[in-house]
């Protein structure tokens, strides 16, 4: 069923294949829609697309560019950017292989639990003499290869953490399993009653859950957000002295060079205009929708798109040089910071492995001197290993996490990995950018006083431009359920505005005369002329949504990088303080300054001038609406017009901190409760076993009253 | 008891085959797209004449 075409070898041979990000994939229409039409194209053998990723793998002919992909995706309403070959071996990449590691050790450690279980069972249930050693031999057999190979990603991290001097969850974990598998290697051999085979593979079997459990959280949201900067101009024209022009790539060009900018394009460096009017979208630098008017001496950076006339500019800095480029280092640098952080289950570890191995050596030791022997008192102090092997410590975490992530999840809130729970939980103050956070960040247009004519006009003209304003105004008449009507001769004139014919009356969108601080547009008929004027309103639930945030004990505050009149209304009509005309490096100051005092920053922005402020920030939230680098940077991403999941994430984070505590004081009363057994040398493999299962089974039962916690 | 020698391997056996299914089944990418996979059911065919 909708299988990729398929391709002979020969074909195969002679083709390249090419990935792009397409973040606007979202039903299964689209993916048909993608897959059906883009082999149509000449050149174009198959596509084949991944949804989950929202990647399009294209089979083309080598010759076909990707610029000509893009032009195709693009054609069918899909807006494309190729992925970078470096991005499909990054780190995300390595992740992917990880998983995959992950799940195949589930997979082996779940297969061998069953079986060495079906002969556990056979054993507790009576059988011995020759039969009882059969099954310890057949155990072993299965057990070994087992745990060699499912255990291998515990036994690699606790042995990296003891090479560093540390000590971490897989410490204990991996002392348990090897201490347990010996000992009942040992039993085997000589012919002993306790083999715990079943325990070392059950134990791997659920940490391992945890951990897979924890990697798919990881991954899942990852991979839908695009390529850093991947929006930054590739390449220029550059206009030599003798007037020609030729493509250079963005990292080849050097400062002074005179660049030809064409309406559409996007900037790949920075640079001063020399000759030219035209507007820019600096929505990718600055987070701000409205276009940018710029004339000669105007300073343009890389990433702004030029919007509708041809402009010259002279490149000032270029490459790593650029404002772009240095937000980017900015946001690695802060983002450093976090990678110090010590997840719950590592804090909870370096607490619980003393305890467990002290007691351990103390039951060795006090069985010794009670004069029992030195085989009796090793297998009780290895009995105290086993069942005090953390097994529900390893879930409590990630089964609370994962099940808290699915239920924000269905609420429009992404959240990218564990430690973003853990970290949001612990916020106590929140920081908000204006521009698209507590604002929508899109111009909207009032239509309220147009009658219904000059609504179907409006949309007839304002659905030929890609304006950012015509296309606001567009979408406000479509949501309306306003008809278009049929304009001909529709002519754009950059910075003037649009003109048609309809009905034989000279109709128009037009800029105002004044085209001052307020966004408008004149909508002319014949010679009646209104004004439609546009706003950039809050979001509506703004005020809820801080009131909620006050509940939970955050304070907010306003840091952003727009001019201080608009910033100080917005203020104003919320009733919070106010930081205005921020830089990407006062924001950043702000937030050091904030953690200085011990305070816990929960940073929401979304343009990219927000970007190394996220990246620093304790937790951090980001619009889907935001530029890529906000989004990679974030920990979170909320997609929809509301701003209630932000507080909503503070309530489930804090909520499943609640749990996973619960999760944890359950399986440390599970082992006051089991200890004593094993220390008076009563743990047979049997208790172990049920120990172990129904401390899980009932963790995870547990972590499951989190489903509706998003409610 | 001689049963065991047969039914043993037999349950070995279905494990094992269980578990290189599984092994195909990620080799051959069948985890890799689960939202697409839940969504290409609602593709609907076109019906060309053969």
């Amino acid at each position: 069923m909708n299988a990729p075409t398929v391709l002979s070898a020969d074909d195969a041979s002679t083709l390249t294949t090419t990935r792009f990000t397409v973040p606007g994939m979202k039903c299964a229409g689209c993916i048909g829609k993608i897959e059906r039409e883009l082999p149509k194209v000449s050149g174009i053998a198959a596509a084949r697309a991944n949804f989950s990723a929202k990647r399009v793998a294209i089979q083309h002919d080598p010759s076909l560019g990707e610029d000509a992909l893009t032009a195709a995706l693009l054609s069918l309403g899909f807006e494309a950017q190729p992925v970078a070959e470096a991005d499909l071996l990054g780190p995300l990449a390595v992740e992917v292989e990880e998983r995959k590691r992950l799940n195949r050790a589930l997979g082996v450690a779940g297969f061998g639990m069953m079986n060495i279980m079906l002969l556990s069972v056979s054993v507790w249930s009576g059988a011995d003499g020759a039969t009882r050693e059969l099954f310890h031999w057949l155990s072993a057999l299965i057990a070994l290869p087992v745990i060699a190979y499912a255990g291998r990603p515990f036994f690699a991290s606790a042995w990296m953490a003891l090479s560093h001097r540390r000590t971490n969850m897989d410490v204990p974990i991996s002392i348990g399993v090897i201490l347990a598998t010996c000992l009942s290697l040992y039993e085997t051999i000589t012919g002993g009653s306790h083999a715990y085979f079943d325990s070392a593979v059950m134990l791997l079997f659920f940490l391992l859950a945890g951990r897979a459990l924890d990697a798919e959280m990881r991954t899942r949201t990852r991979a839908g957000i695009g390529a850093l900067l991947g929006r930054m101009g590739k390449s220029a024209s550059v206009i030599a002295p003798d007037g020609t022009t030729r493509r250079i790539a963005a990292k080849d060009l050097e400062p002074g060079m005179l660049v030809l900018v064409a309406a559409g394009e996007a900037m790949a460096a920075d640079g001063e205009v020399v000759e030219g009017i035209s507007a820019i979208d600096n929505a990718m630098l600055t987070g701000e929708s409205a276009p940018e008017p710029v004339a000669p001496g105007a300073v343009v950076h890389a990433g702004a798109i030029n919007l509708s006339a041809p402009i010259r500019v002279t490149l000032t800095r270029v490459a790593e040089d650029t404002a772009i480029a240095e937000i980017a280092r900015l946001m690695d640098e802060a983002g450093q910071s976090r990678s110090h952080y010590v997840r719950i289950a590592d804090r909870a570890s370096r607490l619980y492995a003393p305890v467990v191995h002290s007691l351990a050596a103390l039951a060795f030791a006090g069985w010794m001197i009670a004069g029992a022997g030195w085989h009796q008192s090793l297998t009780i102090a290895i009995a105290v290993l086993i069942i005090t092997c953390p097994c529900a410590m390893g879930l409590a975490v990630p089964a609370a996490q994962v099940v808290a992530a699915g239920a924000l999840l269905r609420r429009g809130l992404l959240v990218k990995d564990g430690s973003a729970l853990e970290r949001l939980a612990e916020c106590d103050v929140a920081l908000l950018d204006k521009t698209g956070t507590l604002t929508l960040g899109a111009p909207r247009a009032d239509v309220s006083a147009l009658d219904s004519e000059a609504r179907a006009v409006a949309l007839g003209l304002a659905q030929a431009s890609r304006h950012p304003l015509s296309r606001g105004l567009a979408a406000a008449l479509l949501r309306e359920g306003v008809t278009p009507a049929t304009i001909t001769g529709i002519a754009e004139v950059s910075g003037q505005g649009l003109t048609g014919t309809w009905q034989g009356l000279a109709v128009g969108l037009e800029r105002p005369e004044d085209a001052g601080e307020a966004l408008a547009t004149l909508l002319r008929i014949g010679a009646a002329v209104q004004t439609i004027p546009f706003a950039d309103p809050l979001r509506a639930d703004a005020a809820a949504t801080l009131t909620a945030l006050g509940r939970e004990g955050l304070s907010a505050s306003i840091l952003s990088g727009d001019r201080a009149a608009p910033v100080a209304a917005v203020a104003d009509k919320l009733g919070l303080e106010a930081q205005a005309e921020a830089s990407p490096q006062a924001k950043l100051a702000a937030l050091e300054a904030l953690k200085a005092q011990g305070r816990r920053p929960l940073m929401v922005g979304d343009g990219l001038n927000d970007g190394p402020a996220l990246a620093a920030a304790h937790a951090s939230i980001a619009p889907g609406t935001a530029s890529d680098a906000s989004q990679q940077a974030a920990d979170a991403v909320f997609i929809g017009e509301g701003l209630m999941p932000v507080a909503l994430a503070v309530r489930v984070a804090r909520k499943t901190m609640r749990i996973v505590r619960e999760n944890f004081a359950f399986s440390i009363a599970y082992n006051l409760l089991a200890v004593p057994l094993a220390l008076t040398g009563l743990a047979t493999p049997l208790v172990a076993a049920i120990a172990m299962s129904v401390s899980s089974l009932v963790v995870v039962a547990n972590s499951l009253r989190l489903a509706r916690a998003a409610q | 008891m001689t049963g065991l020698a047969f039914l043993i391997p037999i349950a070995l056996g279905m494990g094992l085959l269980g578990l290189a299914a599984f092994f195909w089944s990620m080799k051959d990418g069948q985890y890799d797209d689960m939202d697409g996979a839940a969504a290409r059911i609602l593709i609907e065919d076109e019906d060309e004449p053969a």
